[in-house]
């Protein structure tokens, strides 16, 4: 079996398992390729029935139009069910608060809005797009991640997971994050994109954009996105290799217009896939903080 | 390419983390930024090395604390082949999590410091290999730069590993010794110009030589994970049984039996993503669809007619505990094979084995981290077979049902 049916064939049976231990299931989509990656497994998990859970996505506000209008087709498409809670809701309902200065960023206030739609759904698992390979945090994470009703992460208490069997035993209030694509690596997501002919957002591919240059990073010029007086905003080729909030996704100067340009930009890449995420950027622990407050 | 997964054991400060730096180093698995990110910390702590154990460990405590505490999956590759390496604890009070990470492993790199040789934990260690019946042994004799590259030293070592190997009587498929310099890099992906005397290939030549490919099993069976009912016009009557191939294959027209209801019927098609397949084997996740109209549900096992399963409501097993709360008899926990899960109790604990001796003695209980024999009674009927004969049948483990955590990992004999 090559690499990508083996990583398949491993993620179809943590998502039946999903179905199959839970009563009331989501899948988290971000809108990024990892979790159009998830919706595509779960399809094939499920066929011919219909993907048996809905789709929640976290809003900041701050996303990029093109994710949005990606992630409203992909749903119509498939006839599944979205649900979507907004960031600006809990910070207008003085719950959450927006940071401030020049690297004001909504990402770690997805967290508050996450743990109130678990609350409210009464979600028992979250299926999550994340990858062993990601970041040294995401590397210790077990495939059914078994979280307080507080939302946390205990490191150092996880459970022991053995072999291929999942243990989703939680008592009332609790939940469990659930990581189909643990195994995977940022090159075997592309690879199977191509394999499958998987449509994504067009921020993936190169582009032209109005970006502006912030400690060695391209930002997009939005309105989201402080800017400084001497920062001078150019018109180049980019595209993002992570898709997430505006105000933390970086782009890479890029002229990979076709899947074949991107795939061959990322294998021979010298930056690692976060290297872009600002919000890893923050602390040697700054994944780690945020799992053990209940980030996905 | 194919995907190989290793376990790695040590002890503490054997250089494990060292060796697995090392490795993505000189794979260049390490990216630019990562790389920085390491000579920074290197510098800051006053190495006038890279510190390339930075590459690995993970949480905060334990970079605090120059230990591993759980488990870090780290991935890299060469033009042959996947590697996947669960870096595990060595400390007694994490054997849990060593062996949360070698239950997937098809290989071990077990680590010895060339000065110490074996020590207790690595007797430990190689018990636990066997447990789990990993098929592929590295011995990996580390630190040789400060043995001054000594061939007997190493001779030493080989056969004092060997000969307890031969008490131990493992049954392993392969058995690799090299000497290596994790620090310096002597024998990990290239030969060591300060070891002339040993001529056979370096660890990574090593490791992408061990095979992947294991024979089928002869149990053909499937475990109902999800029934699949789509209820719409076009699949009015559609019942599918969703699961992934725990043992052998299974073909359109064979004869099978439902467990524990002990029904029969035939294959009517096999389908993968909704598309008919004709045939399925081993590790592949299908749908099965049957001729007759018979009541199955999730955690039943659908098995070929022909095939001689062990279905009873006894089980003799070694089991490995891993939490605070001792087993005793009487207690009652949730045991899960594969999918099948079914209220036990525990009969009676026929020893606790002595690792350090390998000898068993009688005991009330098995404590957190203990290795022991048990008799165990099930609710119902379950579908099992020795683990020695097939791992996907023969492994389980028990969950408390009053905290609902995995409380131990069994081996059926």
């Amino acid at each position: 079996m090559d690499v990508l049916q083996h990583l398949e064939e491993e993620s179809i049976y943590i998502m039946r398992e999903v179905a199959g231990q839970f009563d009331n299931p989501c899948l988290l989509f971000s809108g990024g390729k990892d979790s159009i990656t998830l919706v595509r497994l779960a399809e094939k998990a499920f066929a011919p029935s219909k993907i048996p859970f809905p789709f929640v996505h976290v809003d900041t506000g701050h996303n990029f139009p093109e994710t949005i209008a990606f992630r409203d087709h992909l749903i119509n498409s498939l006839g599944a069910k979205l649900i979507v809670g907004y960031v600006q809701d809990d910070i207008d309902a003085g719950l959450s608060q927006d940071e401030s200065g020049r690297y004001a960023s909504r990402n770690s206030l997805q967290t508050t809005t996450l743990l109130h739609l678990i609350e409210k759904y009464k979600f028992d698992a979250c299926i999550g797009g994340a990858r062993r390979d990601e970041e040294k945090a995401r590397a210790k994470e077990r495939v059914f991640s078994v979280r307080d009703d507080f939302g946390q992460w205990n490191e150092k208490l996880q459970r022991p997971e053995l072999f291929d069997m999942l243990n989703g035993s939680i008592h009332n209030g609790e939940n469990v994050r659930v990581f189909p694509i643990s195994n995977w690596t940022e090159l075997d997501v592309w690879n199977y994109i191509q394999r499958e002919q998987i449509q994504i957002p067009s921020l993936y591919y190169a582009h032209e954009r109005k970006v502006f240059n912030r400690d060695g990073l391209w930002m997009p010029y939005s309105d989201f996105v402080q800017i400084g007086e001497n920062d001078e905003v150019i018109t180049a080729n980019v595209r993002f290799r992570t898709v997430g909030d505006m105000t933390c996704t970086a782009a890479v100067l890029s002229d990979a217009f076709e899947l074949d340009n991107i795939i061959h930009e990322i294998s021979s890449s010298s930056f690692s896939e976060r290297g872009a995420r600002i919000d890893d950027k923050r602390s040697e622990g700054a994944m780690e903080e945020r799992k053990k407050i209940g980030y996905f | 390419m194919d995907i190989l997964k290793i376990a790695t054991a040590g002890s503490v400060d054997d250089g494990k983390s060292t060796l697995i730096g090392r490795l993505l180093y000189e794979t260049d698995s390490l990216k630019s930024d990562q790389l920085e990110h390491i000579k920074v910390k290197s510098e800051s702590r006053g190495f006038d090395y890279l510190d390339l154990s930075l590459a690995t460990d993970g949480l905060l405590t334990e970079r605090e604390q120059g230990i591993t505490i759980d488990v870090s999956h780290i991935f890299f590759s060469t033009p042959t082949r996947r590697f996947i390496i669960a870096d595990s604890p060595g400390h007694v009070e994490y054997t849990r999590n060593m062996v949360t990470g070698a239950s997937t492993a098809q290989a071990s790199i077990l680590l010895l410091d060339a000065r110490k040789g074996m020590v207790e934990q690595t007797r430990r260690h190689l018990y636990i290999n066997r447990l789990l019946g990993i098929q592929h042994l590295v011995f990996a004799i580390n630190k040789m730069d400060l043995v001054d590259f000594d061939q007997n030293r190493y001779e030493e070592i080989k056969i004092q590993v060997e000969s307890w190997l031969q008490s131990a009587s493992m049954d392993i498929n392969t058995i690799d010794f090299v000497p290596i310099s994790a620090l310096l890099g002597d024998n990990v992906t290239s030969s060591s110009k300060q070891m002339s005397w040993y001529h056979s290939s370096n660890l990574l030549e090593i490791l992408e030589k061990l095979p992947t490919i294991s024979s089928l099993q002869e149990d053909n069976v499937l475990q109902v994970q999800h029934v699949l009912r789509p209820k719409t016009e076009q699949h009015h009557d559609y019942r599918g049984f969703a699961g992934k191939i725990n043992s052998g294959s299974f073909k359109v027209g064979d004869k099978i039996l439902v467990y524990p209801s002990g029904r029969s019927s035939k294959i009517k098609s096999i389908e993968k993503y909704g598309v008919p397949v004709g045939k399925t084997q081993e590790g592949q996740s299908t749908t099965i669809l049957l001729e007759d109209e018979i009541d199955i549900s999730r955690g039943n096992s659908i098995v070929s007619a022909e095939n001689d399963l062990q279905v009873s409501k006894q089980l003799r097993a070694e089991v490995c505990w891993m939490q605070d709360t001792n087993l005793i008899p009487g207690a009652k926990y949730w045991l899960q094979l594969g999918i099948q899960k079914v209220q036990i109790k525990i009969k009676s604990i026929s020893y606790r084995l002595e690792l350090e001796n390998l000898q068993t003695e009688p005991t009330s209980f098995l404590g957190l981290n203990d290795i022991g024999e048990i008799e165990l009674i099930t609710a119902q009927e379950i579908v099992h077979q020795p683990f020695h004969k097939n791992k996907g049948l023969g492994a389980f483990i028990l969950i408390d049902p009053l905290t609902n955590n995995t409380a131990g990992v069994g081996f059926i004999r």
